[in-house]
């Protein structure tokens, strides 16, 4: 895929850093804490927790106010930690909006008042330009809003959007004829028909992605969120109730006392799924920054996801899975004919032939039989182009006539010349196809010289990545306009699971929803106007940026390189965006363990003496071990910013594999790391005389 | 829901009296046909009356008898009645409450006292209540703990009194199910009926 | 040492050699296929079809199928209730018994119906033999049959497609009873009464030396007691009693009846879903599970009692002496065949007992609160276990599937946000009620006297009391009076929400799973059949289960334990 200077941004970037800063603090308020039951709760604690400080102050408090202070304190850094983390996640994004916003600012249109270019019209904003507007762009003006060029060519610089400074051409009619707001119109002229109204433009929509501002919940996050606010209802239970527990077994003891509110809501605090719920609308956010980082723009965090589930790849052969462009890798002779004759005939019959088909033929006949390349004025050639007529291309070289073709159409031409079609041919013809080449017959009148086998050449690398797909459990298809038996061919040497040969848009949506109805998700590229059905019926649909508006419209991906294999990136970071979740997940509820090695002893430590045995962590105080606990709390999820930022580590391997890896790492981690975590902050405490 | 009411009625009336009619009419009927001795409680006659079952244990307290495990079962009004058959239940003393601690106390004593010879270990299950207050059983160890007390009471000799017991040991059933226990009222029956009930106080 | 160890191991390998056939043959019933009993069965089954009005093929969405089976419980509950309040003027009483309070009617009644079996009452001091026989023994089956339902509509939303139907719970019901649970009952009583449990309509009988022995039908009702993870005794020692639970044999064979029906409904589930390899994975997690706090358990009351260890008795056990802690316990199961009857009660939702957990040693004890907590699920009641256990299957699917970055499925239907909802509410409710339960208890006075230990056992005390209930286990820490107004009303509460709040959500996610396609399985699916998802099937149940209870339980019987230990 191309590279962008974007994608290699650095993690911390001190502007998005400062700005998040300033943002955690912002999203202290109930209000926005209120999406996030987990942080709702942690928000109530910390309320509370200094509430309880304010009391102590005043010399009717539960303990030693500095205690309940430092509780407090960190309960809030918990909060702005997470603040912080969704701030650097969207930091990310705004920075990106930012840059969009200004190559929109500022924009005036042309808006013709007739249909006619050279008629009256008038300037006016582009932010007010409506549907069905006509608009003029002339060389050296930015492009004001999303439309399709209804008349006129032009070079268009889209890197405003694409990050790729290479220009490309807009022209009306075809494929080529959408282009994007806030786009620069390097030379020439077009007229553009609107096809949004303000706000819906595909700048905007662009914007409200990358800013994460109408970020919706998608399915999986509201489930998970529902099990976090399942588990924090449970965790609210087990220590709320500890307050009469506790005080009937003071009681029950003879000594001791209740345990503490302070210690209580620190309990509270280390229990519920922090480490998750403070981080979960980050790695959601940080999902779609890296689909943006891949040049890809999402319709809605929900076809992100999707895109982790596709079961089905629909890959067009042209572009993805091959080359654009078949090469002569072989000339074949009729028996009797020398083999030079053949090349001879086929490099001049292509010496016009500006295609890169034609150009493979010069290039393989220079290589094997040594024959340069001679110019057509030189020999007095009169060139015969191709026609839909007599599909058959060749040059006349005074009374010599060579042509070549699909053997049909030669055959043809062969008889018409008295002559015969040789069996032989024939037969090289069909082993030719079988094999997935394509045979182009070279005649000189009535003489069949031999066949040009051309051959699709497969992409370095795809194989390999089919075989990890496949590992994935993902099946591709190919989809190609070839016959089935090159089809067949192809697939055999691309490693693809299937192929739909002679497709045309119905065998294509047909395929699609013979897969769903299978229970299957399909993805596919697309980009012109006839895959919009296909690309609105598949679950996954990326379209071309280099499409037509009618592709973009269906799909709910635009790849703004253009690039079909993205697919299989796309797929990726749908994964990997679960995937961290649900790590996180693991980690976070594992850490419970060691948070109740750490409190509960210290927590009731006065009741039953012998509970102190519990202390595994051998922590210096209860008050120590309380603080040491709500501390690493709230540093874990610092720490683990990268991670959610970056999303964890995906290997292209079954479910199986990933899941003792992930197990392994995430769950077995999250067992240990706060034993490490919680001790090594007590000895710190301690060392640094901060706790009694 | 309404559709459902009358389905529900019936298969209740008609699940009642096949599983609460039928059924256990039914196992009554054939339990006595096949298993009388059993299904009437395998009770123990001595001379045409039952004098109890022997699968329930009774409270023996004289020093010529072998003693069963303590009881805590009571009476109607919550008095303590060891071995009341109408009335079965345990002590529910949790390990740590010091009134288990003392109960045992007390039992160890009580033994010691009735035979200051026997100074051993006492073995747990008898000086702790079984969870039915109804247990039949004692553990060899138990039986063997008391074979001096009862061989004194008894004037007899001791081996003849160890060579009882030993007599009515049985193993664990298949050899993994349960332990080894003897049955303590068929033991004392069989000690009345080899060396005589005489001065037997009615029990 | 005893050798409880190999009785262990004896239960453990023939537990599951039974669970093999009977889970055959159980999916074979739920399905409609044909037994080898239908010529005897399958008239009276049709009859009762026609008495009832129904046709068997008639399919019911998942409303309609919950409602059937509340309203045939309510059905009971008012019916049972009632039989306790008239007890005195009907028939079957020869010891007279009076009508019961209305209190301990209502908590007795709602107990035998959510399958808890909670026993405020003790049998022979209160219940009449027609009580015993119309109410209890109906219940015990109506429970169990209720369970084994709700379980084949769980099993059939996972495997159809597209549909909304769950099956006909009358037809469920009838056929749990008819194939299932009558026939095994009948077996198991008559093989009871032969080991020595009673069975007839006598009065009590008094004996020559004035020594009183409770009578009645026990044998009928012990077996479909312990098959249908009942666990309401006959009498007030329930299986301690001797007529209920006589000898060794008895024991062990009824010990394996607890767990019996639910272990094999693993299998049967595996076949339901046409992949055998997910029933042993869910008998897997639960015998690793199971293993675990059986290990515990013996080992802690072979070791014995610490306190009496300074006063002059041996707890070592020998070739002619149990040892071990045995206060509470029968002489003929020994610490041994007590641990193992007390971690399978709790583990299934039996209840049933015979040992008094009071007087367990304090880890002893904080096995079956443990498995009572992690909501019963390890084996579990008839049905309810494997439901309860496919509730954390999700939830284990969900995190799991999220783990390998995809959106979790099992057995090719997704689990979305009303999956999490329904599983979450299921594992949610039974939990609050312990923990909110055992807070009000311990702040009101009257219910706080209601202990009969002091120190953090009293607080176990309680804790167990909630913990049962509400997990519709039935057993208790038998010390702690429960037949006060406080604890007979807020205890069945506790097992009407232990019940209906998990049957519902249950049954509302099945019928949201029915409605769903079916996603073929791939590599990227998440594998639910591989010893990696037992492990964090476990790693679930232990952690969602457990870590609720963690400060609760450190109040009780950790704080017990090491008080106990620093005092050796």
């Amino acid at each position: 895929m191309t590279s962008h200077a974007r994608q290699d941004k650095p993690l911390f970037e001190p502007a998005i850093v400062r700005r998040a800063v300033l943002d955690a603090f912002r999203k202290l308020s109930p209000l926005h804490q209120l999406r996030n039951p987990v942080m709702f709760t942690v928000w109530i604690c910390s309320a509370f927790a200094t509430g309880l400080w304010i009391q102590a102050l005043t010399g009717r408090g539960e303990g030693r106010p500095g205690f309940i202070l430092a509780i407090s304190l960190w309960l809030w850094f918990t909060l702005l930690f997470a603040n912080f983390a969704e701030a650097m996640a969207e930091g990310r994004g705004k920075a990106q909006a930012d840059s969009l916003r200004r190559s929109r600012r500022d924009v005036k249109a042309r808006r013709l008042l007739g249909s006619d270019r050279k008629g009256p019209h008038e300037t006016i904003d582009a932010p007010v330009l409506r549907i069905n507007d006509l608009v003029l762009v002339e060389a050296g003006e930015t492009i004001p809003g999303d439309g399709e060029v209804v008349e006129g060519v032009a070079s268009v610089n889209e890197s405003a959007i694409t990050g790729e400074s290479a220009p490309v051409i807009r022209e009306s009619g075809g494929d080529r004829s959408a282009v994007t707001g806030g786009t620069l119109v390097l030379s020439d002229w077009l007229v553009i028909r609107i096809s949004s109204n303000p706000g819906e433009s595909f700048l905007d929509r662009m914007i409200a992605m990358v800013e994460g501002a109408k970020r919706q919940k998608t399915p999986n996050e509201i489930a998970l969120d529902i099990l976090l606010a399942g588990l924090t209802i449970i965790f609210l239970l087990a220590t709320a109730t500890l307050l009469p527990y506790s005080a009937f077994s003071a009681k029950a003891a003879g000594q001791g006392h209740p345990v503490t509110l302070t210690v209580l809501v620190s309990l509270l605090v280390c229990l519920i799924p922090t480490t998750i719920g403070g981080l979960l609308s980050a790695i959601g956010i940080a999902g779609m920054d890296r689909m943006i980082q891949a040049n890809v723009i999402a319709t809605s965090g929900r076809a992100v996801e999707a895109a982790g589930d596709v079961d089905v790849l629909l890959l067009d052969k042209t572009g993805t899975i091959t080359l654009g462009n078949r090469q002569a890798v072989a000339f074949l002779a009729a028996d009797g004919v020398d083999l030079k004759r053949l090349a001879d005939a086929a490099q001049l019959s292509s010496l016009a032939d500006e295609t890169p088909e034609g150009r493979s033929i010069v290039v393989l006949a220079k290589e094997q039989h040594g024959l340069r390349e001679r110019g057509l004025h030189a020999l007095d050639a009169h060139f015969v182009p191709f026609t839909a007529q007599t599909r058959m291309s060749g040059v006349n070289l005074g009374t010599r006539q060579i042509r070549k073709g699909a053997a049909s159409s030669i055959e043809a031409y062969v008889q018409s010349h008295g002559g015969t079609f040789p069996e032989d041919l024939r037969r090289t013809v069909d082993q030719i196809s079988m094999a997935g080449g394509t045979p182009l017959v070279v005649a000189e009148g009535p003489h069949a010289l031999g066949v040009i086998q051309l051959k699709d050449i497969v992409k370095g690398g795809i194989k390999e990545r089919f075989a990890e797909l496949r590992g994935m459990g993902i099946k591709t298809v190919m989809i190609t306009g070839d016959n089935p038996l090159t089809a067949a061919a192809i697939a055999a040497e691309a490693g693809v699971d299937d192929f739909l040969a002679q497709a045309t848009p119905e065998a294509k949506l047909k395929l699609i929803r013979e897969y769903q109805a299978g229970g299957r998700l399909v993805a596919m590229t697309g980009d012109g106007t006839n895959d919009a059905p296909a690309l609105a019926q598949a679950d996954v649909a990326v379209a071309m940026n280099s499409g037509t508006q009618a592709a973009k419209e269906a799909g709910n991906m635009v790849d703004l390189d253009s690039n079909p294999t993205k697919l299989i990136e796309i797929v990726e970071i749908g994964k990997q965006m679960l995937m961290t979740r649900g790590s996180l997940t693991t980690f976070s509820i594992a850490n419970d363990v060691a948070k109740y090695f750490a409190i509960l002893p210290a927590a009731f430590v006065a009741t039953y003496p012998a509970l102190g045995a519990l202390n595994i962590m051998r922590l210096h105080s209860p008050e120590s071990a309380i603080l040491s606990a709500v501390i690493f709390n709230a540093l874990i999820i610092v720490a683990l910013i990268p991670l959610a930022l970056r999303g964890v580590t995906y290997r292209p391997v079954g479910a199986a594999q990933l899941l003792q890896r992930n197990l392994l790492l995430y769950g077995a981690g999250g067992l240990v790391v706060p034993f490490i975590g919680i001790k090594a902050i007590d000895w710190l405490l301690v060392a640094l005389r901060l706790a009694a | 829901m309404n559709l459902q009411i009358r389905p529900a009625l019936i298969a209740f009336i008609a699940l009642s009296a096949l599983t609460g009619l039928a059924y256990p009419l039914g196992i009554t009927g054939l339990a006595r046909a096949l298993f009388p001795h059993q299904a009437e409680g395998s009770l123990v006659r001595r001379d045409g009356q039952v004098i109890g079952s022997e699968w329930i244990g009774q409270s023996f307290t004289a020093p010529r008898d072998f003693w069963g495990r303590p009881s805590a079962t009571v009476d109607a009004q919550g008095r303590p009645l060891p071995y009341n058959g109408a009335n079965s239940g345990g002590s529910n003393l949790a390990p740590s409450n010091p009134d288990l601690r003392k109960a045992v106390q007390g039992r160890i004593a009580a033994l010691r006292a009735a035979d200051p010879e026997a100074t051993g270990p006492v073995p747990v299950d008898l000086v702790t209540a079984s969870g039915s207050g109804l247990d039949p059983h004692i553990s060899p160890a138990s039986a063997l703990f008391q074979v001096h007390r009862v061989a004194l009471a008894r004037e007899l000799d001791e081996a003849t009194v160890r060579r009882l017991v030993a007599a009515h040991v049985e193993g664990a059933q298949w050899g993994v199910l349960g332990e080894s226990r003897v049955n303590v009222l068929k033991l004392n029956l069989a000690l009345d009926d080899q060396f005589g009930a005489n001065g037997r106080k009615s029990r | 040492m005893s050798h409880a160890w190999t009785q262990n191991l004896l239960y453990l390998t023939l537990l599951l050699g039974l669970a093999y056939p009977l889970g055959a043959y159980m999916a074979g019933v739920l399905e409609g296929g044909r037994t080898f009993l239908h010529p005897i069965l399958r008239p009276l089954e049709r009859g009762l079809y026609r008495l009832m009005g129904i046709r068997e093929e008639d399919e019911m969405g998942w409303k309609a199928y919950a409602w059937s089976i509340t309203l045939i419980k309510l059905l009971g509950l008012v019916a049972m209730f009632l039989l306790m309040k008239t007890q005195a003027a009907l028939p079957l009483n020869p010891e007279h018994q009076g009508n019961v309070a209305t209190g301990l009617s209502f908590n007795t009644a709602v107990s035998f119906i959510t399958n808890t079996n909670w026993q405020a009452y003790s049998g022979e001091t209160t219940l009449s033999y027609l009580t015993q026989m119309l109410g209890l023994t109906v219940q015990n089956f109506l429970s169990a049959a209720t369970g084994i339902a709700v379980l084949a509509a769980l099993i059939r939303g996972i495997t159809r497609r597209s549909a909304t139907g769950l099956g006909n719970a009358w037809v469920d019901l009838v056929r749990g009873t008819l194939y299932i649970l009558l026939p095994l009952s009948f077996v198991f009583a008559l093989f009871l009464v032969s080991q020595g449990v009673i069975q007839n309509l006598s009065a009590y009988l008094h004996t020559a030396g004035g020594q009183v022995l409770a009578m009645g039908p026990a044998a009928s009702q012990v077996a479909i007691k312990m098959l249908g993870t009942n666990g309401g005794g006959f009498f007030g020692a329930n299986a301690a009693h001797p007529f209920e639970n006589s000898s060794p044999l008895s024991n062990f064979v009824q010990m394996l009846s607890i767990l019996l029906i639910p272990a094999a409904l693993c299998v049967t589930f595996g076949r339901m879903v046409q992949d055998r390899r997910q029933g042993w994975a869910l008998l897997a997690a639960m015998t690793v599970l199971f293993v675990a706090a059986l290990a515990v358990c013996t080992q802690a009351e072979v070791k014995g009692n610490p306190a009496l260890d300074s006063l002059g008795v041996t707890q070592v056990a020998g070739i002619d002496k149990p040892g071990g802690n045995m206060e509470g316990k029968e002489l003929r199961f020994g610490p041994g065949g007590s641990a193992l009857w007390a971690t399978a009660t709790t583990a299934a939702s039996s209840g049933s007992v015979n040992a008094m957990h009071d007087s367990f040693t304090p880890l002893g004890g904080l096995v079956p609160l443990w498995l009572m907590q992690l909501g019963e699920v390890v084996f579990g009641g008839v049905g309810s276990g494997l439901y309860g256990m496919l509730m954390f299957a999700l939830v284990a699917v969900f995190i799991g599937g999220l783990m390998v970055g995809r959106t979790p499925e099992y057995l090719g239907k997704k689990v979305e946000a009303f999956e999490m909802k329904m599983a979450s509410l299921a594992i949610l409710l039974p939990c609050a009620a312990v923990l909110i339960g055992t807070a009000i208890s311990v702040l009101v006075p009257a219910a706080a006297a209601s202990v009969g230990n002091p120190g953090p056992h009293g607080f176990s005390q309680i804790l167990y009391a909630w913990s049962s209930a509400s997990n519709n286990n039935g057993s208790a820490f038998a010390g702690l009076n429960a037949n006060t107004p406080f604890y007979n009303d807020g205890l069945a509460i506790a097992m009407l929400l232990g019940r209906f709040g998990v049957i519902w959500p249950v049954l509302a996610l099945a019928g949201s799973l029915a409605k769903k396609k079916h996603t073929p399985e791939g590599l990227g699916t998440l594998p639910t059949h591989t010893p990696l998802f037992v492990g964090v099937l476990i790693g679930v149940v232990v952690l969602v289960g457990a870590l609720t209870f963690i400060p609760a339980l450190a109040l009780g019987p950790v704080a017990e334990h090491l008080s106990l230990r620093s005092l050796r």
